[in-house]
């Protein structure tokens, strides 16, 4: 392994991580934004929007990413729909990731007994009230676990970027072993900067699995 | 004589639509009138308070509160309910707010009261039942005992005309009963109107003005306690009673 | 109507070419299922021993593997071993060897999360009830791990399908890759195929894809 080519790689990787970790991050929002609203209108089974939104998760969760970009990149600007490379990555990561972000909710607003509802109501709260003070806060800290578990799967997921030609780390390392054939400092700084940034998501991920399985509310 | 506050008339519930969960119930509560109604397992007893509450649809009959009735999905519902005050078994405590939040949470958002005063009511209740220390505590470091008298303060802290308890010590281990009972028979003689479902007979006979022994869905007997525990008219009220005592095995 | 570009479809031999292509795909997730599935009993098995070694080599080889995205492990061994050892390796062959290394880890990980599932006084209350160690794995312990097992399984196997799609990255030519040779030999007769030709592989990878799940979620609340 040559250091000296590590050094005069970094940039290029540093480059190239924080556009992995800046569509990751964006795109994981809008999952989040998706997923909750997905979640609360199959929780409150809401008449038609639920049929929509099952099919929705159904369609999301039974195709991979790859070829939802390829769709989205190259096939929606046949018919009109044009976007540059950066908004398709975001698009596709919140479209994969707002159904697994639903599931993950979905099960966490389940899990709640549904007496706290009436507890709920019992004390005069409306369905939103009661949705917002009592269940949703509920929900998002027992779906703690899975919710860590979908980041840490769709920050994976963003190393298809680079088949829509955005500059991210498995871009850069296929272009820079390309064209010098550096390959083991490539693949080195390729698996570095992975680790750097998903290491600490998934010992987060962990530590906030404890907390929730073994604390429960309140330490 | 008093106007009822609650009355109900030929409720009749089922939840399959064959068999009848309630038969027909009507009674009236009046202020300050304390209603215990006793029987066995699966008689009606819980559906019957779930139905005061509008938790439950009916197929016929009517609550009213105050001349307004009470119906599940029916307008003024929220109003309504917080005119009644609901402790259940499970206490239900909300796990993810501290006890003081737990009560706070219900005259601050849906009444929308000023949050100092209701605080210190909620504090001088809570003093009241022995758990001032207790206020920054979550649920789940409390026992069954501490977090049912919670539920309790949660409940009177609406400010509501009537209570409902349903089997409120069923869930405690036994010498936990006694602490929820003691405050429960307080709000009795403070002159609290009160619905209290229950299989503590002595307690029963205790606190109420009225029995209602519930059979089947209908309600069998209604009596003053004394009468009720020490004369049944009734094959089944005798039946019932005699399975809270022992003969000697030897 | 706008020209969706969807009858390159049924130009000569496209669609049964684009079915090839799935073909490739689900060819490799078969086979590294087969090879997955005992090898992650084993291993799963292993790691609810009590022997501290075995179990921090396993760990160890699990979380290195479960946290590289799937296209970094593709990388790796295409590139990274052509490079160390001199050979040529073929992308179906490194990709096959990615997705046993992957498929291992993670069924190994739902064999030891069903096993440590089962309460310990399931094991206890079938001593109690004089059963041999042999007996309790067979009558009460065994059945209740499979049980869990099999949804999972499934589920994993979907998973498998879906990132086959990323060995068009190493070259293999899979279904994605038939795409991009059909929409670039039509360029000129039908400008839009990209538009039906990916959404008719999206819809194909959907139906690959969502009975096994269906049937899954369907085992999943028949045995809860």
């Amino acid at each position: 392994m040559d250091w000296n080519v590590i050094a005069q790689y970094l940039p290029q990787y540093e480059k190239a991580a924080w556009l992995t970790l800046r569509l990751g991050v964006i795109g994981i929002l809008w999952s989040i934004g998706i997923g909750l609203v997905c979640a609360v209108l199959q929780y409150d089974r809401v008449p038609v929007l639920r049929r929509i939104v099952g099919a929705y998760i159904q369609l999301s969760r039974n195709t991979p990413l790859l070829v939802q970009l390829f769709f989205i990149y190259y096939g929606l600007p046949k018919v009109g729909i044009k976007t540059n490379a950066e908004i398709c990555g975001i698009a596709g990561l919140a479209f994969l990731g707002g159904s697994y972000m639903a599931e993950a909710f979905r099960s966490g607003l389940e899990a709640i007994e549904p007496i706290q509802t009436e507890s709920a109501y019992s004390l005069g709260m409306s369905r939103l009230q009661t949705l917002r003070y009592v269940i949703l806060p509920q929900a998002v800290s027992t779906s703690m676990p899975a919710f860590m578990a979908n980041v840490i799967f769709l920050l994976k997921e963003t190393s298809v970027f680079s088949a829509v030609s955005l500059m991210d780390l498995m871009f850069t390392a296929k272009d820079l072993i390309g064209l010098y054939y550096k390959t083991p400092e490539c693949l080195f700084l390729l698996v570095v900067f992975y680790l750097i940034i998903l290491l600490p998501v998934s010992l987060l991920g962990s530590w906030l699995e404890r907390r929730v399985r073994y604390a429960g509310f309140g330490s | 004589m008093a106007e009822p506050i609650l009355t109900v008339d030929h409720l009749v519930k089922s939840y399959d639509g064959h068999t009848n969960i309630l038969e027909n119930v009507s009674f009236a509560v009046k202020p300050g009138e304390v209603i215990v109604v006793v029987g066995p397992s699966g008689c009606g007893k819980s559906t019957l308070l779930r139905c005061l509450n509008g938790l439950e649809p009916v197929q016929s009959g009517r609550v009213q509160l105050g001349g307004e009735t009470i119906a599940y999905g029916g307008k003024n519902l929220q109003a309504l309910r917080q005119r009644i005050g609901m402790v259940f078994q499970s206490y239900e405590l909300f796990p993810h707010l501290t006890v003081l939040d737990n009560i706070l949470l219900g005259p601050t958002k849906v009444q929308k009261r000023p949050k100092a005063e209701v605080q210190k009511e909620a504090e001088a209740l809570l003093d009241r039942v022995g758990l001032l220390q207790k206020a920054k505590s979550y649920p789940r470091e409390l026992s069954g005992g501490q977090k049912q008298r919670v539920a309790i303060v949660r409940a009177l802290c609406m400010h509501p005309e009537i209570l409902l308890f349903d089997e409120v010590t069923a869930a405690l281990d036994p010498e936990m009963v006694r602490e929820v009972l003691d405050v429960m028979l307080d709000l009795a003689r403070e002159g609290k109107t009160m619905i209290i479902v229950t299989h503590e007979m002595q307690f029963a006979r205790a606190v109420a003005n009225r029995v209602l022994f519930l059979d089947g869905g209908r309600i069998v007997e209604e009596a003053a306690p004394a009468q009720f525990f020490d004369h049944p008219q009734t094959e089944r009220a005798k039946k019932f009673l005699n399975t809270f005592t022992f003969d000697a095995v030897k | 109507m706008p020209d969706l570009g969807l009858e390159v479809l049924f130009k000569g031999k496209n669609m049964l070419r684009l079915l090839g292509g799935l073909g490739v795909a689900l060819r490799i997730s078969a086979i590294s299922v087969l090879i997955s599935l005992p090898l992650g009993i084993l291993l799963g098995v292993l790691m609810t021993f009590k022997n501290p070694i075995l179990k921090a080599i396993l760990r160890v080889y699990l979380e290195i593997i479960r946290i590289m995205p799937q296209m970094v492990l593709l990388f790796l061994v295409y590139f990274g071993t052509t490079r160390a050892f001199g050979w040529d390796l073929p992308g179906e062959t490194a990709s096959i060897i990615v997705f046993v290394l992957w498929g291992t880890a993670e069924m190994s990980d739902l064999v030891r999360g069903a096993l440590i599932a089962i309460p310990k006084h399931q094991y206890e209350s079938s001593e109690a009830l004089g059963m041999s160690r042999a007996q309790t794995y067979w009558y009460i312990i065994i059945p209740q791990t499979v049980r869990r097992l099999i949804p999972l399984s499934i589920n994993l196997i979907t998973r498998m399908i879906k990132t086959t799609s990323l060995v068009l990255m190493i070259g293999v030519v899979e279904v994605l890759k038939v795409s991009q040779q059909i929409i670039e030999a039509n360029r000129m007769a039908s400008p839009n195929a990209a538009f039906g030709i990916y959404l008719t592989v999206f819809m194909l990878y959907f139906l690959a894809c969502w009975p096994i799940n269906l049937l899954a979620s369907c085992l999943e609340k028949k045995w809860k």
